[in-house]
């Protein structure tokens, strides 16, 4: 039976672990390989690197550290910050990346996922939704949650699945950071419309909130940062419950 | 010991790479037909799309050359399928070493089953030297949307919508649907025990 997975998040900056609330207040969590293989240890499904502060001359240094941990860990890994290209993605790929995601840059230019599907194939291509609840409906939001949009989550998600996207990662800008939960509404909406998996993101808090994202809202992973990094809820504990819960875990 | 990995259009081949030096192996990429006529273990991974990737082959005469291979073949994924006789996959005929056996797409027929099927699933009825040491019911990771049916070949299955073959063998040809070189520990016990065949 093909099983839920736990994903967690390791977001970098200049080459270290951070994890901020709301996208601000950034603090210090460690080494990424190192953090990453513990998570190998422990029985994560995958991982994601979110590069926060990727930039130009910052994405060689972000290569290297791809390739480490590529020569270190066992499962699979989706890297994501700051890609605009289909060069950009060839270079996180030749260095081991498993998959990429990409956020503001295809919102900007949509093309930009036909053509990564078209060249490395679907399996590949994360695309990253940020979603804010304005005036009472589930919104786009860029560069991070700072940039309003005129999408609907909805139809952005659609739109990106039929360009070619293999999964669809989806955090919501009010959960994020909060430890309430996750946001079950727009990710039951989304999960249903759209033929590809759905990660969950954004305000994971205890186990029940996964149970939760998983039997409620239908999402095919769920993913957290800092309770997992601060040991908060080990990953293992976290399946075990799940396991209880009868949602199918790899354990 | 010389391992090769067979280098076509159909990426991502950097993933096998790194796992075999994970486990100590420094494998060659290559199209060149001497040096894979010469490897001891030749790996034939693939991600992506049937019919493109058969044309590339067969451009390269590469087709003829697999077929004709007598020391143990892996085929991985994509790999795996297009060592079968046809993929459903735009109609494509393929290399027919799992002769007779076609390729179909999942169909979804309750929006429940995502098509590609993404993540880890089960494998059952394990037979064969891939599986020593690997215990019955063991997980390891999927993305595909295209099945080898259960068929006389079968040394594996699994689970997804209905039961479909998750590893074949045919003398010197073993393929694997899952992708062992991102399964954890159990997949690297399946390519430890494919390198020491």
């Amino acid at each position: 039976m093909l099983t839920k997975r736990i994903i967690p998040c390791l977001d970098i900056k200049d080459g270290r672990t951070v994890k901020g609330t709301n996208f601000l207040e950034l603090r210090d969590a460690g080494d990424p390989v190192e953090l990453a293989m513990r998570y190998c240890e422990e029985g994560a499904d995958e991982l994601v690197f979110l590069d926060i502060t990727a930039t130009t001359e910052k994405r060689k240094t972000l290569a290297a550290l791809v390739r480490e941990i590529a020569t270190h860990i066992n499962i699979p890994f989706t890297v994501g910050g700051g890609i605009n290209t289909v060069e950009d993605v060839r270079v996180l790929l030749d260095n081991g990346a498993d998959k990429i995601s990409v956020n503001t840059s295809a919102v900007k230019r949509p093309e930009l996922i036909n053509e990564l599907a078209m060249q490395f194939g679907s399996q590949c291509v994360v695309v990253a939704i940020d979603a804010k609840l304005i005036n009472n409906t589930w919104m786009v939001v860029t560069h991070g949650g700072r940039t309003p949009t005129s999408l609907t989550a909805l139809d952005w998600a659609r739109e990106a699945a039929a360009r070619g996207a293999g999964e669809l990662l989806l955090t919501s800008m009010e959960n994020d950071g909060t430890k309430n939960g996750f946001a079950l509404d727009i990710t039951k909406t989304i999960s249903e419309a759209v033929a590809i998996p759905v990660i969950a993101s954004g305000g994971a808090g205890t186990m029940e909130h996964f149970s939760d994202v998983f039997k409620k809202a239908n999402a095919d992973a769920a993913l957290a940062a800092s309770i997992f990094h601060f040991r908060e809820i080990p990953v293992q504990e976290l399946k075990r419950y799940l396991q209880v819960q009868q949602i199918p875990v790899r354990l | 010991m010389k391992t090769v990995i067979i280098k076509y259009n159909a990426g991502n081949i950097q993933s096998v790479l790194f796992a075999l030096e994970r486990i100590g192996i420094q494998a060659v990429v290559t199209d060149d037909a001497e040096e894979i006529l010469a490897a001891e273990k030749v790996i034939f991974p693939g991600v992506g799309e049937a019919s493109t990737a058969m044309q590339y082959l067969k451009e390269r005469e590469l087709d003829k050359l697999i077929v004709s291979l007598k020391q143990p073949v892996l085929g991985i994924c994509l790999g795996m399928q297009l060592l079968c006789a046809y993929s459903e996959e735009n109609d494509t005929s393929c290399l027919g070493v799992f002769e007779q056996v076609p390729v179909r797409k999942f169909r979804n027929k309750e929006t429940a089953f995502k098509v590609p099927q993404t993540g880890w699933n089960s494998i059952q009825q394990l037979k064969g030297p891939l599986f020593t040491q690997v215990k019955e019911n063991e997980y390891c990771y999927f993305v595909h949307s295209y099945y080898a049916i259960l068929n006389e070949f079968t040394t594996g299955t699994t689970e997804y919508i209905h039961p479909y073959s998750s590893a074949l063998q045919r003398n010197n040809f073993y393929g694997v649907q899952f992708h062992p070189e991102k399964s954890a520990k159990a997949g690297e016990q399946i390519l430890k025990n494919f390198l020491t065949l």
